[in-house]
């Protein structure tokens, strides 16, 4: 296996190199404790680094903030930081469904987590097959599918948002979530076969080919073998087509329409937006209600996450 | 096929009749042993994938170069027209009509602006994040997921109403500073979204780099780990400036990186669309539209909706975008990727 530099692989080495450099930076700053010099220094690094994370966080500060103040405080001509009279008021419009007039957030809500969770499922399958198959296996074409794969990621939906509703419609896929399940599913495939390679590459050869000598065959090994194994870069390329099919826009705002039972959460906060009347108090509840939960869920996974993404990143 | 299977080590020497499964075992062996054979497990392996890619990015690419060159709308989905080939008419009037020239020109400014501004942005909060404390890091890391986190839609419903004239935040306290600071323009209700396609791509280029900046950061923080602390330590000693280290060791270092985040920030800068969707108050100005936004206009906005119009503007945008993915992709194989 020639293949040291895979995203697996490199992680225990960074993460040794972060300990060692961890180690020698808290006794450099011991010894840079006693130069008052540099102590003014670092100061002025952490005030640098609360500007940024406060001006990082304001907006979605505000989207809450917006969302808990009642309207005669969200049009006031002297904007308060903190809602004076806090109020649930917007997020019970935007539950009861009275103010979009399209049906309760709840409603989308299942609509989006449908179609998410399935894509994943679907993503992950496909890639995990696929990724065993390029790196376990030396074939005809496999350099080319790889290329194939890099140039595929790289089409905008919009080139191709055309063709996908006329041959959608032909199918009578649109308007309904199964359409876009089967989009965002191969959409995810490309950039997750990538990152699975790597993860596929790093487990031991030795452990397949010990299992096949006892006896077991291809369906077990890769059931009891190669999944368990894999299951750290199935955990990142999950997160990824999460990612991707819960904030996913074009392709629904076109299949959709005007079924607005069908709605997930992103085409219905536009829907919202775009009804006029400048509703901002539900609009941010509804705004508030469709991020939090992703905004969770990268902080859950943000060791993963980072990781993940920045192997794909320089990996391709 | 026997001879085959006699060299299976899998398969039982002796069969032992009357187990049940036993000829479901056999029959699996055997078709095993003929995907073996003929060296079939790495194609079943990748055949759904690839069907899926095949059916859902391929085909419809291969389609959208054929409407391209055809009259192909409405009429002609329904069969109340026939299709007929039109040659390059689709291609001569986009390039007749001075909206796709404008359409271009927001697309490239915006992205001529974002891109230094996220790589810039993104790169000193790495910088930071790595010199920081750990509580310090931790919490600046956070607001920056956070803000990453942000679904583009919620975001960019959020940039809308943070620059409302009617109530927003911007206005009032822009309105608020003194006028030696912010210009004499009266910022009280200053609309930025319908006032010209300079004021909206202001907020679009702040809402980009808002949002684009902490994968930036991360990765540059994840190179900067691989750096070792001794050889910055030791620059710094000998007395070196934080500028000179950073353009004299890190940059060097970090230099592949920093090539593949120059190119897929230009790939995305150039695919914007929820976002201009929303601040441009999509479809109503069109002197706001980019490439996106034009061609979907075309395709599905417009009446009656030209696919062909579409089709053609759809291949104009993924060949600018193929340029640049080439780019991409001999950057990647140069670094390994395909081993």
């Amino acid at each position: 296996m020639s293949m040291p530099s895979s995203g697996l692989s490199a992680v225990p080495a960074v993460a040794a190199i972060t300990r060692d450099g961890r180690g020698s930076r808290d006794t450099a700053q011991d010894a840079r404790r006693a130069r008052t010099m540099r102590g003014a220094r670092g100061a002025s690094l952490n005030a640098f680094g609360i500007l940024i994370a406060l001006l990082t966080l304001f907006p979605l500060f505000w989207m809450v903030s917006t969302a808990f103040k009642p309207s005669h405080e969200i049009y006031s001509l002297t904007p308060s930081l903190l809602p004076a009279h806090p109020t649930l008021g917007n997020f019970r419009s935007v539950i009861s469904g009275q103010v979009s007039g399209i049906g309760s957030v709840w409603l989308f809500f299942r609509n989006s987590l449908a179609v998410t969770l399935a894509t994943v499922l679907v993503a992950s399958l496909l890639s995990l097959l696929a990724s065993v198959a390029v790196a376990r296996f030396r074939f005809r074409f496999r350099a080319s599918f790889l290329v194939m794969l890099l140039i595929v990621q790289m089409i905008p939906a919009q080139a191709l948002i055309i063709a996908l509703f006329i041959d959608f419609e032909r199918l009578d896929l649109l308007q309904n979530l199964l359409g876009l399940i089967i989009v965002y599913a191969a959409q995810a495939l490309p950039v997750s076969i990538w990152m699975l390679r790597n993860f596929v590459a790093t487990i031991p050869r030795e452990l397949e080919e010990a299992a096949a000598i006892d006896g077991a065959s291809g369906v077990k090994i890769f059931w009891r073998i190669l999944f368990p194994l894999v299951m750290p870069g199935l955990v990142a390329t999950s997160i990824f087509s999460f990612i991707t099919a819960y904030n996913e826009f074009i392709v629904a705002l076109t299949f959709l329409g005007q079924a607005h039972s069908t709605y997930t959460l992103p085409i219905y906060v536009t829907y919202f937006f775009g009804r006029g009347g400048a509703e901002w108090g539900p609009i941010m509840a509804a705004s508030t209600m469709y991020t939090i939960p992703v905004v969770i869920f990268f902080l859950i996974v943000r060791r993963r996450l980072v990781g993940g993404l920045t192997a794909g990143a320089v990996k391709g | 096929m026997a001879e085959t299977i006699e060299h299976q080590p899998a398969a039982p020497p002796a069969s032992q009749p009357g187990r049940p499964g036993q000829r479901g075992y056999r029959s699996g062996a055997r078709l095993g042993a003929f995907v073996r054979r003929y060296k079939l497990a790495p194609y079943l392996l990748l055949a759904p994938a690839l069907a899926g890619i095949a059916l859902v990015l391929l085909w419809p690419l291969v389609q959208v170069v054929i409407f391209s060159f055809q009259n192909y709308s409405l009429m002609q989905i329904t069969g109340a027209a026939p299709t007929q080939w039109v040659g390059f008419a689709n291609f001569t009037s986009t390039f007749a009509d001075p909206e796709f020239w404008l359409s271009l020109r927001n697309t490239v400014l915006l992205a001529v602006v974002v891109v230094p501004a996220t790589l810039i942005a993104g790169t000193i909060v790495g910088l930071l994040l790595n010199r920081l404390g750990k509580k310090m890091a931790a919490f600046v890391s956070t607001a920056a997921l956070m803000a990453w986190a942000t679904p583009p839609i919620s975001a960019a419903v959020l940039f809308y109403w943070l620059v409302s004239p009617d109530g927003g935040i911007v206005d009032w306290t822009l309105s608020k500073l003194p006028h030696w600071l912010v210009g004499s323009t009266n910022w009280a209700q200053y609309n930025w979204t319908t006032t010209g396609a300079f004021q909206a791509y202001v907020v679009i280029a702040v809402l980009v780099v808002w949002q684009a900046f902490p994968f930036i950061a991360v990765s540059v923080l994840a190179g900067l780990k691989t750096v070792p602390a001794e050889l910055l330590e030791a620059a710094r000693v000998d007395g070196a400036t934080s500028w000179r280290v950073f353009w004299k060791i890190t940059y060097p270092l970090l230099k592949p990186i920093f090539l593949v985040l120059l190119l897929l920030s230009v790939i995305w800068d150039f695919n914007i669309f929820a976002q201009s969707y929303i601040i441009t108050g999509f479809p109503g100005n069109q002197n706001e539209y980019n490439l996106s936004l034009y061609l979907y206009d075309k395709a599905f906005a417009s009446l009656p909706p030209s696919y062909g119009l579409g089709g053609a503007i759809a291949l104009i945008f993924a060949l600018i975008l193929l340029v640049i993915t080439v780019g991409y992709v001999r950057t990647s194989v140069r670094q390994g990727a395909l081993t």
